[in-house]
């Protein structure tokens, strides 16, 4: 019983130590971003490093996304005659879920990943502790500038997808299923509404914090040695894809019931 | 306390534990403005952790830290930039910021906390590199750059701000003769102007050459303190066991 019981202690230890590091480093952030000097060069150069370098990625995924709910909702609405909803079906698939949450993983995969290893190893070489003992706040250098790039980012990389998911439907729409582009694009325009595209772009400020904190949290918590920069890699992206996925089912849920309100 | 012994730095009853182990047990000493004190001991006694705590960088558990008579211990982060402007620290291997230049690192201090012109930025970078034998090295990474280069880099960057105090972690760790005697010279040149310093290293010859006191940290106490000038003309105790090799 003891053997069972105690690996389950060490890891919910590991998961309240985890949620109070969190919160702690999130406190920072919030109150340093409202003081004092902001770093806008710092973060015109992470968007640059989040943004820009992410785009090819998040492009290919989402028109690959589109082109396979394509043509797996054609195959499977046709034997019951019900080709003709495949844009509807696909535009609000896409826009509310879809869209956000696998642009969101894929940046969790990429950006996680970098933050963490790159301020990981700011750790290792002593960076963080100059950054601190020249009288500056690697919350102000490093975090802030991270966290928001991702909340600027997100939502625009997201509306990309949004945009380029539902072209890879159309392109397989036309070829494969038959239906005619400009009854594609009608369908799409007339039935998926502003609802079904706010509750998705909601969605992404949320998933940029479930990113960004996790991902400096990891990094800044590398004790010592390059083996720790990996594992601190590997745990930003884990619990950053946990984080989204979990998460997008509570927020879905909040939003429909904020949708039923209005 | 300060007044009486006209210490710019004093270290009270410092205690600091990791775990169940107990590295500092009660640590107490003094610095007075201009002096070099050069704190030896073996491996993992805690000399840099000691080190770290007087710019805030480490927290103790119990005890005081006064620097020009104000405890810092109980300061945050906030109130310990004031501090950091007066304290520098000389990281072991510089700590520079590798993905900017020599001449970015030596900015990073300047444009943080002064309102100097881009120019007058320039100016003092290139005077301070002359002053530190790093003349033409503006444009390297700190990628490119030897070791002994890269502490004299971080040392550099550690003076743009004209600290009162000076923290050396292992200065001349690994180096060469030649970057000894350089690095030495930098500390003597900062000595000369008034510069407070404490030197953290197992450098022997360094400490003869930079330092007007030394105490030898043991079993998580100040085991010995001695004038350079006793411990040349003297040594006996422990300390000379250490010096000598026979006790760790």
């Amino acid at each position: 019983m003891n053997n069972l019981a105690l690996p389950f202690t060490v890891f919910m230890m590991e998961v309240l130590h985890f949620i109070g590091g969190v919160g702690l480093l999130s406190r920072d952030v919030f109150r340093e971003t409202f003081q004092g000097r902001i770093y806008f060069k710092l973060i015109a150069e992470q968007i640059y490093q989040i943004g820009m370098r992410s785009l090819p990625l998040i492009v290919i995924t989402a028109v690959s996304i589109g082109m396979v709910m394509s043509l797996q909702f054609g195959l499977g609405l046709e034997k019951f005659g019900g080709k003709l909803y495949v844009p509807k079906l696909l535009a609000v698939t896409i826009l509310r879920e879809m869209g956000p949450v696998f642009t969101s993983l894929m940046l969790a995969a990429r950006v996680g990943a970098g933050i963490a290893s790159e301020i990981g190893s700011m750790v290792v070489t002593q960076q963080i502790d100059a950054i601190r003992a020249l009288g500056t706040s690697p919350i102000k250098k490093i975090v802030i500038p991270r966290v928001l790039a991702c909340l600027i980012t997100l939502p625009i990389l997201v509306s990309i997808a949004n945009l380029v998911g539902n072209l890879g439907g159309l392109i397989v729409g036309a070829t494969e299923l038959n239906l005619d582009p400009n009854f594609y694009l009608l369908k799409v325009m007339t039935t998926s509404s502003i609802q079904d595209y706010l509750s998705g772009f909601a969605k992404t400020f949320f998933f940029a914090l479930f990113i960004a904190i996790p991902s400096c949290y990891f990094g800044l918590n590398v004790k010592a040695g390059t083996k720790e920069v990996g594992i601190a890699t590997t745990k930003a992206v884990v619990v950053s894809s946990i984080l989204i996925v979990v998460g997008d089912f509570f927020l879905s849920k909040l939003f429909w019931i904020v949708e039923k309100m209005i | 306390m300060s007044n009486e012994r006209n210490g710019v730095i004093e270290v009270v009853d410092f205690h600091k534990s990791f775990g169940n182990k107990k590295v500092h047990q009660g640590v107490s000493f003094y610095v007075r403005k201009g002096e070099c004190l050069g704190l030896i001991g073996g491996s993992g006694t805690g000399k840099s952790v000691l080190l770290r705590s007087l710019v805030g960088l480490e927290k103790p558990d119990s005890g005081q830290i006064l620097i020009n008579g104000t405890d810092i211990t109980p300061m945050d982060e906030a109130q310990l930039i004031e501090i950091r402007k007066k304290v520098a620290y000389a990281f072991q291997g510089g700590a520079l910021f590798d993905s900017m230049s020599v001449y970015e690192n030596l900015a990073y201090p300047l444009r943080e906390h002064f309102k100097f012109s881009e120019q007058e930025i320039a100016k003092q970078i290139h005077d301070q590199l002359q002053e530190f034998g790093l003349p033409g090295s503006e444009h390297l990474l700190p990628g490119n750059l030897s070791g002994g280069m890269q502490k004299r880099v971080g040392l550099a960057r550690a003076m743009m701000m004209h600290p009162e105090v000076v923290l050396y972690d292992e200065p001349t760790a690994g180096l060469d003769p030649y970057n000894t005697k350089r690095i030495q010279e930098s500390i003597l040149n900062l000595k000369a102007k008034g510069v407070t310093s404490i030197l953290v290293t197992h450098d022997m010859p360094t400490v003869y050459a930079v330092c007007d006191k030394v105490a030898l940290l043991l079993n998580g106490k100040i085991g010995e303190q001695y004038t350079i000038e006793k411990l040349k003309q003297e040594p006996a105790g422990v300390m000379s066991q250490f010096i000598n090799g026979e006790s760790a």
